[in-house]
């Protein structure tokens, strides 16, 4: 199977790889996947507590080309939007973006769950604050 | 010598032709074009001549008495088919019962598996972690419904030999027909099967340097005789036992293919032994929790199978697959979006499974490739666990399994 060109360019030059520091503030983290499963995605965004916009994001994947370059091009796009922005990203615009055939799929969805569950975190960890909220 | 890209390092997949076996073929398809079944003509003749020739020449590399104990097929999938198959059915009234291991490659299972369906018991015999079949396991696993035993000479995954010696002794005291997929052994390491007491051998040209489309099934004609029931009717041809016309070309390319294993096998396989051992000391003293797969002796000398933990097997190709073509048992790289069932059944975790990665080294495999993988491998593991997650988690100290993973 032929890769697409954005997939070659993402596993070659993976955006945002890293991890942020367990204390920084406005840190959401979602990790999703199973190492039996073959693909594993951690996921980080960087939440200015007072605008509500993800500042940074990182990741680090477990998993093949596509799933690599799904998770790199997911904290690209989570890059200045709000928190409520971001959730509206989907599986979809993955793989129209990415241009994944039918089997790789399942990667593009797996960045989705990653970018829920690491939005899912912040709120629950920035529960009862305005952080989190679109600003007026 | 300069290093010529992509380097070929997955022999065990499909071999290059050697152009020797090429130009032995070449007059088969326009002067020599005969058919071998025309007997009444000096083109049939030649045909004849150059078919018999080849059946010689493959009956000399497996060690058969009779070059008519060779039946040729389109190759090792057919050959298989016929030999399981084709006891099953000359068979079903002493029996209904086939002895088989877990680790055969795909061609052998689905035939086994269809068989159940029509009403057969098979019995996937598991292997030890080092991928050897434990001949008293095969023992246990045999009824007095027992008609065949199905193994593999050697693994298509992880090179491991094995003891078909043994086993065929077992199958001769017990009267029971003895079939041993050869296709990744045949041409690499000695196979005989007078000495091993196999009654049905599979073989395939591709894996031989030879061309694509062509193999044999071993027929054993005494002690005992074999018979099997065609699954392709037609002419009669191959003493019945496959009809279709013979591809000459193919088949002249098969056999000179055979000739030339014969007579290089020995020095191939050292010089090849010893590259691979090369290759394999350097992964293996410049990664940590890199896993050799198989058994570390009893192997083919131009295989050699490592998973890497925490990085992906598809992911390592994607890295490497511009400047050279290995493979991996990573479900992203199977059909069936499976990882390898070769490495689960050596009790491996999946996470592993997924991470094997297969260096197959050929005929033509240099050192200089050698090396140039080697350190390419090295360079793109370290990157990929720089990206893994999991390798993250597991140098501060966390066990992996301790964590409640969601799972799609």
């Amino acid at each position: 199977m032929a890769y697409s060109e954005k997939v070659v360019d993402h596993y070659n030059n993976p955006r945002n790889v890293g991890s942020f520091a367990k204390d920084t503030p406005g840190l959401g983290t979602g990790l999703v996947g199973a190492p039996e499963c073959g693909d594993v995605m951690k996921l980080q965004i960087k939440v200015n507590l007072d605008t509500g916009v993800i500042e940074d994001a990182k990741f680090k994947t477990f998993g093949c080309g596509s799933a690599i370059a799904s998770s790199s091009l997911a904290t690209e796009w989570l890059k200045g939007k709000t928190v409520d922005e971001a959730s509206k990203i989907k599986n979809t615009d993955i793989v129209n973006e990415l241009k994944l055939p039918p089997v790789k799929i399942h990667c593009s969805v797996l960045a989705e769950d990653a970018i829920k569950a690491a939005l899912a975190d912040y709120r629950e960890k920035h529960a009862g604050t305005d952080a989190g909220k679109t600003p007026a | 010598m300069a290093l010529k890209f992509p380097i070929f390092m997955d022999s065990q997949s499909t071999t290059p032709v050697d152009p020797r076996v090429v130009d032995a073929m070449i007059p088969y398809f326009t002067e020599k074009f005969g058919h071998p079944a025309s007997r009444n003509h000096s083109f049939g003749w030649e045909a004849e001549g150059a078919v018999d020739r080849a059946r010689e020449q493959i009956a000399r590399l497996v060690g058969a008495r009779d070059p008519k104990e060779v039946i040729f097929t389109s190759g090792g999938t057919e050959s298989i088919n016929l030999a399981i198959k084709g006891v099953a059915e000359m068979y079903r009234e002493k029996g209904n019962h086939i002895v088989t291991t877990a680790i055969e490659q795909r061609a052998s299972l689905d035939v086994c598996k269809r068989l159940e369906r029509q009403g057969y018991q098979v019995t996937y015999v598991p292997v030890r972690p080092d991928g050897l079949v434990d001949v008293e396991a095969i023992r246990q696993a045999i009824t007095d419904k027992t008609i065949l035993i199905s193994v593999m000479y050697a693994n298509n995954e992880i090179g491991t030999i094995q003891d078909v010696a043994a086993i065929g002794r077992l199958a001769k005291e017990k009267g029971i027909i003895f079939h041993s997929d050869a296709t990744q052994a045949v041409g690499k390491i000695p196979v005989n099967v007078e000495t091993a007491g196999i009654d049905l051998l599979s073989c395939t040209a591709h894996l031989i340097y030879g061309p694509k489309g062509v193999g044999a099934l071993y027929v054993r004609r005494r002690a005992p005789r074999v018979r099997i029931a065609p699954q392709i009717d037609g002419g009669g041809h191959e003493r019945g036992m496959r009809s279709g016309t013979l591809p000459v070309p193919l088949i002249v390319g098969f056999g000179r293919a055979a000739e030339i294993c014969g007579e290089v096998m020995g020095e191939e396989g050292a010089r090849l032994a010893k590259l691979r051992d090369r290759l394999q000391d350097m992964i293996l003293s410049k990664v940590d929790e890199a896993y050799l797969n198989g058994h570390p002796e009893r192997r083919l000398p131009h295989n050699l199978n490592i998973s890497f933990a925490y990085v992906e097997g598809e992911s390592v190709l994607m890295g490497l697959n511009k400047e050279s073509a290995l493979s991996s048992g990573s479900a992203c790289t199977s059909s069936t979006l499976e990882p390898s069932y070769v490495i689960g059944a050596l009790g491996a975790s999946a996470e592993l499974a997924h991470s094997s990665i297969r260096f197959s080294l050929h005929r033509f495999t240099t050192e200089e490739e050698i090396e140039h993988v080697g350190a390419r491998t090295i360079e793109v593991i370290k990157r990929l666990r720089e990206m893994s997650p999991l390798y993250e988690l597991a140098k501060e100290g966390v066990d992996l399994k301790s964590i409640h993973w969601k799972a799609e």
